[in-house]
């Protein structure tokens, strides 16, 4: 069973609807503990501000079943967007402390404002694969949906598991055994995102 | 940096998609759950639907076809029209709508607009800006239920970026609109050059070198198509079609 945790942000119906339509049906949205516990992988969803994020899952309790289940258990989680953002250590976004599992920080975009890019990044945009994994090919020529402000950079490179470019090249996956995150949102990116999330469901 | 997105915009009239030609004359296209499912599978970077009379009849959104319309789009999904209140917002986004659009409401209750923002963030939301060319004087903003704006067009979209806080425009010439004569380029530009955030142009695509000619002659980030996503050709019948990206689209 898949749970997407809800902990009170982001839209988890998209989500939910892209595993109806790739045919996964053990999938659920709940904040309940006890569901939560007996998910085999989760996802971890999220649109918003970084400390709404960690205080919605702080206020849950959810916090202590998360660590049980990924830190313990190693079950997978795919965190989303925001999701992703939450599993690095901060974020120059807030004062709270993230879950700190990916050995990385959540920082705002700073671009030459010669680029005349526009904050957020927002719209289709192609990823680099720099290692083998499980969710997508490395040899992935596909483009993604992105709407966000802050990127992570992780501090063990390793974890970087693809990159895309908004300026300069930043990490837009992460990986670190039973722990994954994306930045670009794979339920709105039509069968190439689709694509990760069957995966994601495989694992 | 993120790709150019070409952009479908559906008319919806409360129960079937329709065309619009200058605003009037709406012609019945067909059902928009078949539409949506096909520019799936033609791989459309972004939907967007306006419901044409919501407002005019003073009626809410509706929020189970909207549900239904949103289960069915896998690439992120716009909705415009008879959003009201913060409760319409907070529906519309629970149910699946990554961006909700707002046109009237501009003028009727730009602090619901401004909480919205502080909640969802900007780019939650996408400001519609109608315009036209009056009788007399210089293209204008244009409301379709006849509420009086008095801030030029430059103004106006500033009013929207940089006072209410709203993430993205959308630029619709009235005059254009089902014309298949191509983009008001020159207003696109102006307003491209007066405000930072990402611009839709909306209104009058008739071919792929109309396309062209918005997003690289001015910078636009998207382009929205009416006509072309919804007819074979001009004067033609209904086709739910989308023009060959690579076609268009030049990735680095």
């Amino acid at each position: 069973m898949i749970v997407i945790v809800d902990y009170g942000i982001g839209n988890l119906a998209s989500v939910l609807n892209m595993f109806k339509k790739i045919g996964v049906k053990d999938v659920l949205i709940s904040s309940d503990q006890e569901t939560i516990l007996k998910a085999d992988k989760l996802l971890l969803p999220g649109v918003g501000a970084f400390d709404a994020g960690m205080n919605n899952l702080e206020e849950s309790g959810l916090i202590p079943v998360l660590n049980k289940k990924v830190l313990e258990e190693k079950k997978p989680i795919l965190g989303i967007c925001l999701g992703m953002q939450l599993l690095t250590k901060r974020s120059e976004e807030g004062m709270k402390p993230g879950l700190g599992w990916i050995d990385g920080e959540t920082l705002k975009f700073n671009l030459d404002p010669q680029l005349k890019l526009k904050v957020p990044h927002m719209g289709w945009n192609y990823i680099k694969v720099l290692k083998e994994n499980p969710l997508i090919d490395t040899t992935s020529k596909n483009r993604f949906y992105f709407v966000h402000s802050y990127f992570v950079k992780c501090f063990d490179e390793k974890q970087s598991l693809a990159t895309s470019n908004f300026g300069a090249d930043f990490t837009c996956m992460v990986n670190k055994d039973n722990i994954y995150g994306a930045q670009f949102h794979p339920e709105k990116s039509l069968k190439f995102g689709m694509k990760v999330l069957e995966n994601f469901s495989k694992l | 940096m993120a790709l150019k997105r070409i952009i479908p915009c559906l008319l919806y009239d409360g129960s079937g998609l329709v065309k619009t030609v200058k605003f009037k004359n709406p012609s019945y296209i067909g059902d928009p759950i078949n539409a949506i499912k096909i520019y799936n599978d033609k791989e459309v970077d972004e939907l967007i639907l306006i419901d044409i009379n919501a407002s005019r009849q003073k009626r809410k959104p509706n929020f189970d076809k909207i549900a239904d319309m949103a289960s069915e789009a896998f690439m992120p999904f716009a909705y415009g029209g008879g959003v009201k209140t913060f409760d319409d917002f907070a529906r519309l986004y629970k149910i699946g709508v990554e961006k909700v659009i707002v046109n009237s409401l501009i003028q009727e209750d730009p602090d619901v607009i401004k909480k919205v923002v502080a909640h969802y963030g900007a780019q939650a939301i996408v400001g519609c800006i109608d315009f036209k060319k009056p009788l007399f004087g210089a293209k204008a903003p244009y409301s379709y239920i006849g509420h009086k704006i008095k801030l030029s067009l430059v103004e106006y979209a500033h009013y929207l970026a940089n006072e209410l806080g709203i993430g993205e425009l959308m630029l619709y010439s009235v005059d254009n609109d089902g014309t298949w004569e191509g983009y008001d380029v020159e207003i696109t530009g102006q307003i491209l050059n007066s405000v930072d955030v990402p611009v839709i142009a909306c209104g009058g695509c008739g071919n792929l070198n109309d396309l062209k000619k918005v997003l690289y002659e001015t910078n636009a980030n998207a382009a929205a198509i009416g006509s072309m996503a919804v007819y074979s050709k001009k004067g033609m019948g209904v086709l739910i079609n989308f023009p060959d990206r690579k076609s268009v689209i030049i990735e680095d």
